[in-house]
């Protein structure tokens, strides 16, 4: 199959994915086009971070920046983050806070919905220079973009073809947001990481519940992500979004863990100071894990107490900056504050299971010369794209996929 | 305790000797250089002037650090690699009951298997000493590093 963007897609519908769609420029400009500035909803933060009216921060959709903020009457709005003069960024700093925002180059000045207020100089300088007459501000606010909240996450779109968020999700997926977003929700802390990876090799990461505990030592060893415990896939009817779940009190023996060797499983293995993985059941529900992804590139992460938000922003077709931002509730005590604070060891830059996704992504990478004519195998659990009572499957994959491929016309 | 010169060189040997086990690559001496009951963290500058309380890691006693060199051993996957320390400038900044507090910079060069070689981290070392019984030894470390970026994944501690 050819298509404008002469990529070909090899037979084997969703199971097979061409390696070029990760070394390619051509792609990832592509999708920047027909994905994050497509009919899709992105994440730009959380309302927790934009408490005060007047509150905004930088963002990006895809590799686009973007400045959310919140107006002095409390609404929400999102515009791109690049001066309408001469195209500089406008915010700088991560975060600021007031009734507008000049651009340093030359102080031309913007409301908290992107509407060009201030143009200096406009009349010239005694009379002479400044703008012609026919110059008018009112064509030159900045483009915004469509913002939405759900569940205290604020969302944003390029394009006014996706519907309300909640509709967006589906109803599975926004009950499992809502699930872990469920009362005021607080920031503990935030890390970046440096991927040296195509973006889509990370989402594809988050949803493949097959490498979990083959990879992860840590998950297999202390039981904490078996494939053996209860739990399943839940994909949305788009296919572009996905839950894992799965309830570590539910382990039960089998035969494919104790009677194969995986690296994974070290039985002799202990820890001298367990503290870390005592988690309590916070959520009444059993669900010791859920991992779930919004199509393009966000996830929202619960390993036992340990709960954060990961932002996914392509730096380029080769790396990716990995945004975490680690959450408790507002309400939370000192102890559970010191759960989350230990359990935040598993995640992140430097976390026992998170720095092995880290390291996977770049084998893929730097194995691609030579790949061009080749092809990755998404075949776990079938040819569809669907639901499954089973972890051992690679459906959630194959979902994102299908969406990647109808977006982008491939 | 001892004379303010003494004290500037035993929290300067103590530094040499910590970053020569984690140098050369004798990541099981590292607890050592902690007290039983400590406090050990990695965290950002930008998280730390936000008194945000996660960090990349976390410790609270001389066992997550041994777990930490144990993970890294028998459980953890990430490519070979070393790193050089190089710390400088450690002021005292007071003293409380046999417990100095001490402030560092450091940097740390990291050497993949393949040669590569990068600033990895930036920062400081925000240390409590204790001078008590065998000391001295850390009561606290706080690695804050300068950038909020981490490349690829932080493995071996700081």
């Amino acid at each position: 199959m050819r298509n404008a963007l002469d990529l070909a897609w090899p037979e084997g519908g969703l199971t097979r994915v061409p390696y070029p769609v990760y070394s390619r420029a051509d792609v990832y400009a592509e999708e920047r086009a027909r994905i994050f500035m497509g009919p899709v909803w992105n994440f730009l933060c959380l309302e927790a971070e934009l408490p005060q009216p007047g509150d905004y921060r930088a963002s990006f959709v895809g590799d686009v920046p973007v400045v959310v903020a919140r107006d002095l009457d409390g609404s929400l709005s999102a515009f791109e983050n690049r001066c309408a003069h001469r195209g500089a960024l406008l915010c700088l700093k991560r975060a600021g806070h007031g009734r507008e925002i000049s651009c340093v180059y030359h102080n031309w000045t913007y409301d908290l919905h992107g509407n060009l207020t201030g143009v200096t100089f406009e009349r010239g300088i005694a009379r002479k220079g400044g703008m012609p007459p026919e110059f008018k501000r009112e064509q030159h606010n900045l483009r915004r973009l469509r913002v939405e909240s759900f569940a205290g996450i604020v969302f944003g779109s390029f394009s006014a073809e996706p519907p309300p968020v909640d509709r967006y999700l589906g109803p599975e997926i926004a009950q499992r947001i809502r699930r872990v977003m469920r009362k005021e929700m607080k920031v503990l802390g935030y890390n970046s990481q440096i991927l040296p990876n195509n973006w889509k090799i990370y989402v594809e990461n988050n949803k493949d519940s097959y490498h979990a505990s083959l990879l992860h030592a840590f998950f297999t060893t202390f039981r904490m992500n078996r494939l053996s415990q209860q739990g399943g896939i839940i994909v949305d009817e788009s296919g572009g979004h996905h839950v894992s779940y799965s309830m570590r009190a539910t382990d039960r023996p089998s035969a494919e863990y104790d009677g194969t060797a995986l690296r994974a499983k070290r039985e002799d293995y202990r820890l001298a100071d367990p503290s870390m993985l005592e988690g309590v059941d916070e959520f009444g529900d059993g669900i010791t894990l859920q991992i779930l992804t919004v199509f393009p590139a966000f996830i929202v992460q619960q390993i036992q107490n340990s709960l954060a938000v990961r932002q996914i922003v392509p730096r380029g077709v080769g790396e990716t900056e990995l945004l975490w931002t680690y959450l408790g509730y507002e309400d939370d005590d000192a102890a559970m504050l010191m759960r989350r604070q230990k359990q935040s060891n598993l995640v992140g830059p430097g976390g026992y299971i998170s720095m092995e996704d880290g390291a996977v992504g770049g084998f893929i990478q730097r194995a691609l010369a030579g790949a061009e004519e080749q092809s990755s195998i998404v075949q776990m659990g079938g040819n569809e794209v669907c639901s499954q009572d089973t972890r051992a499957t690679e459906t959630a994959v194959r979902g994102f996929w299908q969406v990647y491929r109808r977006l982008m016309g491939v | 305790m001892g004379s303010e010169i003494e004290i500037q060189f035993a929290v300067e040997r103590l530094l040499a000797r910590y970053v020569a086990s984690l140098d050369e690559d004798r990541l099981e001496e590292w607890p050592g250089y902690f007290t039983e009951e400590c406090r050990y963290q990695i965290i950002s500058a930008e998280n730390y002037e936000q008194h945000l309380p996660i960090g990349v890691f976390f410790a609270d006693s001389r066992g997550m650090l041994s777990d930490r060199v144990s993970a890294l051993r028998q459980a953890n996957v990430y490519e070979a690699q070393r790193y050089r320390h190089i710390v400088s400038s450690t002021l005292i900044l007071g003293e409380e009951d046999g417990v100095v507090r001490a402030q560092s910079n450091y940097l740390v060069l990291r050497i993949m298997h393949d040669g590569a070689t990068a600033i990895f981290s930036s920062g400081r070392y925000l240390d409590r000493v204790s001078f008590r019984g065998k000391g001295p030894l850390f009561v606290e470390k706080l690695v804050v590093f300068d950038s909020r970026r981490v490349d690829t994944l932080l493995a071996i501690p700081l």
